[in-house]
């Protein structure tokens, strides 16, 4: 992750998004109105799982779309963060719902979140 | 900008010879591609660290030339 937050105001400003929030999802778009597939699906995976989810829209801020892939050493957005910690993109996120692991880590972390049973 | 799968497949062997890789044209463009790669070296490796890999190995073109790859991994069982 990043080595020098202090002398990034970028970097400093992601990681204080990420500390102030349990579940942050940067993404291009908000979460009403996602403005790319993989974003969308991202957001609805967090909708399903019934979790409260801080929503960054790196469209606003081109200072962030840029910091957030180097912050991560994460190509692509969207990107999650539980607890200051990265999970994964759309790819992981669809993955790890598909296999339950997701719903488990928010358990895990003590997220609250609607439960399911399917 | 699309980017052959020829050009996907062999950034990824080079930098995993034994990798098994299959690719999936998703759109029919030849820009919208699903892989799944199989490699040892992804043993002991989580998630994020094996997409980090890959997309390592694609030498910074995904989310650039390469803007959609559907990317799955896994460690190679033997």
């Amino acid at each position: 992750m990043a080595q020098d937050t202090a002398s990034d105001p970028v970097h400093q400003k992601i990681a204080d998004t990420i500390a102030a929030n349990d579940v942050v999802l940067f993404m291009k778009g908000t979460k009403q109105f996602p403005q790319c597939g993989f974003s969308a699906t991202a957001a609805k995976i967090l909708e399903h799982l019934g979790v409260q989810f801080k929503d960054v829209n790196v469209l606003d801020d081109q200072g962030v779309r840029d910091g957030i892939k180097a912050f991560s050493n994460w190509p692509t957005i969207p990107q999650l963060y539980i607890k200051g910690e990265f999970v994964g993109g759309c790819d992981i996120m669809r993955e790890m719902y598909a296999a339950g692991e997701l719903h488990d880590l928010i358990c895990q972390k003590g997220i609250p979140h609607a439960h399911h049973h399917a | 900008m699309p980017m052959p799968a020829t050009e996907i497949e062999r950034m990824i062997k080079a930098k995993f010879p034994d990798a098994t890789i299959q690719l999936k044209d998703l759109a029919g463009d030849n820009d919208h591609w699903a892989a799944h790669v199989v490699s040892a070296a992804f043993k002991g490796k989580s998630r994020v660290q094996q997409h980090q890999m890959v997309y390592d190995a694609l030498g910074g073109r995904m989310g650039d030339v390469l803007h959609a790859l559907q990317l799955t991994t896994a460690a190679a069982t033997d």
